[in-house]
């Protein structure tokens, strides 16, 4: 990073990544979304409210959510191992439970809305670009939802707080810490922290990652109203 | 007329605040109305509604559907009724109270792949939805042209005090079944007819959400403006 807060991709301390979203692209899947975040690529589709297989999983009192995180083996430079490793399990987890808050699952007893997302290719951040691109997934479904769901991250590199790590940032920097927010509520539904980092940095960290979710959530409405309305604002 | 507001909102839009009634696709937190869903938010004198552009089919008591036998057990019919939930059948409520699964063959009457128009006789979330034939225009449909569109556009279909339907069966002579769950069967005598009625009915599905729908309808049929030319609004 230079002395005046040029990052080594040429962006500002809080300058996000390029990010754009298509919604309805898989046309097997109820709802489905695609995102470009910085050079991740991902995909998300959602099956769903249907029967839930096996069935002791069911819940007589409301649906469930089931996510799956997956990263292809062509997605990382050394080709990765399909099967889900430690790592994806831990961000399928991470992700639904990022979700659930948001979806109202009481609306479909003894169903399950199944979430599957597919990492094409990664570059550090893809649990907060994935999280983007499933909730969008979900609205295009018709799922019910209290609100989206948006997520960004925010960092420690070079001893100053950056908003949206990427790949080599996270190698080398000191901290990377995703949030999600339910920008209308208000809600954090997810806040990991990987590294050290003193209280006011937290606090800065936090703002900024905040603001960075609410810049997610213009480009996940924008996508939404492009598909529905051809972007006629009325 | 009412007035009404109408808005495209999606997912955690906040449609009004005070003190109103929320009604479908909307959800209260505090004294804010909240759209659960993409769609065109309405707001009452006391009450707020969205109607979606998304999403599957939601048994509710009393409606039409059209269902397609998938299975048999020795005291009903299973349907799928294009939902998450299937539909039961009860033999008695096509072979009458004295029904014997001993000497009546349930396949005799509906076999599997055979499509009915059948009416929700209940629906409570907790049990799967119960199934009636027992009503005039209800039973096995034996001819007609099949067509799904998406549940959510079928109060467009049939268009206010059943315009649409009415002017697209006029110009075409075709008899349309509309299922709530957004099965519709279409059947003519003349050929011609059948096309266009299934290509109306297609282009009402696509362009749901679009102004002057009516107008555009009328024009693909080929019908001049006159006897029916009450725009329609929902």
């Amino acid at each position: 990073m230079t002395e005046d807060g040029i990052r080594c991709d040429g962006r500002r301390l809080d300058e996000l990544r390029n990010i754009s979203i298509k919604v309805g692209v898989l046309k097997n899947a109820d709802g489905s979304a695609y995102i470009e975040f910085g050079k991740n690529k991902i995909l998300a589709g959602v099956f769903g409210p249907r029967d839930v297989h096996p069935k002791h999983m069911a819940n007589p009192d409301s649906g469930i959510l089931r996510c799956r995180y997956h990263m292809s083996p062509f997605s990382v430079t050394e080709r990765k191992n399909p099967a889900p490793s430690r790592r994806e399990i831990e961000i399928s987890k991470v992700i639904k439970e990022a979700l659930q808050p948001a979806v109202i699952l009481k609306d479909y007893p003894r169903t399950v809305i199944d979430v599957f997302i597919e990492v094409l290719q990664a570059d550090g951040g893809s649990r907060c670009a994935a999280l983007d691109a499933a909730a969008v997934a979900l609205a295009d479904a018709g799922i019910p939802m209290r609100d989206l769901v948006s997520a960004c991250a925010a960092g420690k590199v070079a001893d100053r707080i950056v908003l949206d790590v990427n790949n080599e940032e996270d190698q080398e920097g000191q901290a990377d810490m995703p949030v999600a927010l339910m920008p209308n509520m208000g809600k954090i539904t997810l806040l990991q922290l990987d590294g050290m980092l003193k209280p006011e940095e937290f606090k800065t960290c936090m703002q900024t990652a905040l603001v960075g979710c609410k810049r997610v959530y213009e480009v996940q409405r924008k996508a939404l109203m492009e598909k529905y309305f051809q972007n006629g604002e009325q | 007329m009412m007035d009404v507001k109408r808005r495209y909102v999606i997912p955690g839009d906040v449609i009004a605040t005070g003190p109103l009634r929320p009604e479908q696709n909307v959800y209260q937190d505090g004294d804010r109305m909240i759209s659960t869903c993409v769609g065109i938010s309405e707001i009452f004198e006391n009450s707020v509604k969205v109607i979606p552009l998304t999403g599957g089919y939601m048994p509710k008591t009393n409606d039409l559907v059209i269902g397609k036998v998938i299975g048999t057990s020795p005291l009903s019919w299973e349907f799928d009724i294009n939902s998450c939930f299937v539909g039961f059948l009860p033999a008695q409520d096509v072979f009458g109270r004295d029904y014997s699964p001993t000497k009546d063959e349930l396949k005799q009457r509906l076999d599997i792949g055979d499509l009915v128009a059948t009416r929700i006789a209940n629906f409570d979330r907790s049990r799967d939805p119960l199934l009636t034939v027992q009503d005039r225009d209800l039973g096995k449909i034996e001819s007609g042209e099949l067509v799904t569109i998406s549940p959510s556009k079928v109060p467009r279909l049939i268009g206010k005090r059943g315009s649409m339907i009415q002017t697209i069966e006029m110009a075409t002579k075709a008899i349309i079944t509309i299922g709530q769950n957004g099965w519709i069967v279409i059947s003519c005598e003349d050929s011609e007819g059948l096309l266009k009625a299934v290509e109306a009915v297609k282009m009402i599905d696509a362009l749901a959400h679009t102004p002057n729908l009516t107008e555009r309808v009328k024009s693909m049929l080929g019908v001049s403006d006159g006897e029916n030319n009450d725009t329609i609004n929902d």
